[in-house]
């Protein structure tokens, strides 16, 4: 029964690791409108 | 084709009188090579029974390490004279250079290797149960293995940031399956459990793959800008 | 285009949960293994997914490399094409059938080699010289979080099956770890080369990562040979109705794995644009014709997409 942690474990780690690079590819696309907005304006 | 190998050779004969006469980095890396044995002495017990068994993966790991030092080195110099630039405007096919500089690079790293190895005898007390003859192609073409590939992603880091620590990055990977095969190859030699032919095999394919993966593909490298 | 994503985002949603529903309720559970066993309808298809991304980039390398001169071009491709019709026409040779291992349908092999020179084509339609490359960086970087994602789950479900977290022998589990690495040491290259020449030199690692594949694959099993090891992830046959479930999951990762790609792809597109548009901008300020009073229109003053 104790094995059953190690389902959760894997499942819980898949969409950690899937959350994480989700969100840095979000704050890439943030980062990036911010600069597109600064060349916009002419820094 | 004539003028291909006159290339290589002269270039070869110019590293070579060129480390000779600045015998220091030679000096500081046996030396290194030295302190990596007695490192590995102090934390492997010699006098271990199982010691024959691991002294395969000691010896090549050891080799690995010295033989990054010494790649790492040999791309340094041309930069500094600009030379690589003069290279890459002159007609010689760029293959020369590389061969070249895996040649040179091979002889320094089996002078290196030829430091180490009677320490390592030494120092684990090693008798060679299987065919020792046998050792002799595993040390050739293992050390071509490193020494191949290891030129070519040196000649790739040059133009990286953090150079020095880009050679390793890129080399082990690549060299994983010759590492399994040199070290599974010398330690089935020493214990004289099981053949290591397959190994010697799979080590040349290894060596025939990447030789000409490297030759085809130097030209490109070199004209990196 | 762009309107899909959210309706394909959606549905890819739903058909994670569905998969997800099949993977816990409706597969049945293993006889020996309980119902830990059920790692695998994340194990495997991530596995699948990352070798497919792996390859693709392996695909947009050679022809980056290829298309840099028309001859190369023209070589690379009649290359592929031989390819393509000596491995369809190969397995079904009865000296060749019998070398194939047991469960691998000559007519599968002969399919494989087809879709990889199909593959080839398409992929040199549609992405185009910078495409391409800007292709092989995504595969490269959605492959690696693919990857991680089988090394993380492989021992999570050997311990409890066989006891130990790893087996040096796995060759599997150990050629995954390999290609992880090489494609680490990938991603690791571009961020810090700085030359112009960054794309030849990753497609130049990509190509040497390719052909140490098999190599890493003979070596761990020759080792495995001489030292027998549990085979982590099971070998053998399947039951149906558990290959049924792991189709299905196999169909929402990939469509999931799509969508990253494609948002990756868009960012990295849009990341060279901004790029451009700096560098141009720094070339035009000193001479004072930068600005948004400025007769120069950077590329970006077109409004933001």
């Amino acid at each position: 029964m104790n094995s059953i942690k190690f389902l959760y474990a894997a499942y819980i780690a898949t969409w950690l690791i899937h959350g994480l690079y989700i969100g840095s590819l979000v704050r890439r696309y943030g980062r990036l409108r911010q600069q597109m907005k600064d060349l916009g304006r002419g820094k | 084709m004539r003028s291909f190998w006159s290339i290589a050779l002269a270039t070869l004969t110019k590293d070579i009188r060129l480390e000779w006469r600045s015998k220091d980095a030679l000096n500081a890396m046996l030396f290194f090579s030295l302190l990596v044995v007695v490192i590995f002495v102090f934390s492997f017990d010699p006098l271990a029974e199982e010691s024959r068994h691991i002294v395969g993966g000691l010896v090549w790991v050891a080799f690995l390490f010295a033989a990054v030092v010494a790649l790492n080195q040999t791309w340094a110099r041309e930069l500094r004279n600009q030379v690589l630039d003069a290279y890459r405007v002159s007609p010689a096919p760029a293959n020369a250079l590389f061969l070249a500089k895996a040649i040179g690079n091979f002889i320094l790293v089996s002078l290196l290797e030829a430091l180490m190895a009677p320490l390592f005898v030494i120092f684990y007390n090693l008798r060679v149960l299987g065919p020792a003859w046998q050792l002799i192609p595993v040390a050739l073409l293992g050390t071509w293995a490193l020494v191949v590939n290891g030129t070519f992603f040196a000649a790739m880091s040059l133009r990286t940031r953090s150079r020095e620590l880009m050679l390793p990055l890129l080399l082990f990977p690549v060299s994983i399956p010759a590492v399994i095969s040199m070290v599974a190859a010398t330690t089935s030699i020493l214990t004289g459990d099981d053949p290591a032919h397959f190994y010697i095999v799979l080590l040349l394919t290894y060596d025939v793959v990447f030789t000409t993966a490297c030759l085809a593909l130097f030209e490109t490298v070199l004209q990196a800008e | 285009m762009k309107r899909a994503f959210p309706i394909l985002a959606v549905l890819t949603a739903l058909l994670l949960v569905y998969a997800f529903y099949q993977a816990l309720w409706v597969a049945p559970t293993d006889a020996l293994q309980g119902d830990v066993y059920r790692i695998i309808y994340y194990h495997v298809p991530s596995a699948w997914t990352a070798f497919l991304l792996f390859f693709i980039n392996f695909i947009a390398s050679v022809q980056y490399l290829a298309n840099a001169r028309p001859s190369t071009a023209r070589a690379a491709r009649w290359i592929v094409i031989a390819i393509g019709i000596i491995g369809f026409v190969a397995p079904f040779i009865p000296q060749v059938k019998q070398q194939l291992p047991t469960g691998m349908y000559p007519s599968s092999v002969a399919t494989t080699f087809l879709i990889i020179t199909g593959l080839y084509f398409v992929i040199g339609k549609y992405f185009v010289d910078q495409d391409l490359d800007v292709l092989a960086v995504t595969m490269a970087e959605v492959g690696v979080v693919f990857c991680s994602i089988v090394l993380v789950t492989g021992p999570i479900w050997a311990r409890p099956v066989w006891g130990i977290w790893w087996a040096p022998g796995d060759i599997r589990l150990t050629s995954t770890l390999v290609l992880w690495l090489i494609y680490v040491s990938y991603l690791v290259l571009r961020r810090f080369s700085d030359s112009a020449q960054t794309q030849k030199l990753a497609a130049v690692l990509a190509v040497f990562g390719a052909l140490d594949v098999p190599l890493v694959y003979f070596s761990i099993w020759f080792f495995r040979t001489q030292h027998p090891q549990p085979v982590i992830g099971g070998g053998g046959s399947m039951d149906p109705r558990m290959l049924h479930v792991l189709l299905i999951s196999w169909m929402a990762f990939l469509c999931f794995a799509f969508l990253v790609c494609w948002s990756r792809y868009r960012l990295e597109k849009l990341r060279r644009e901004v790029e451009e548009a700096e560098a141009l901008e720094s070339l035009l300020e000193p001479a004072g014709l930068a600005g948004p009073s400025s007769a120069v229109k950077t590329p970006l003053s077109r409004g933001s997409k």
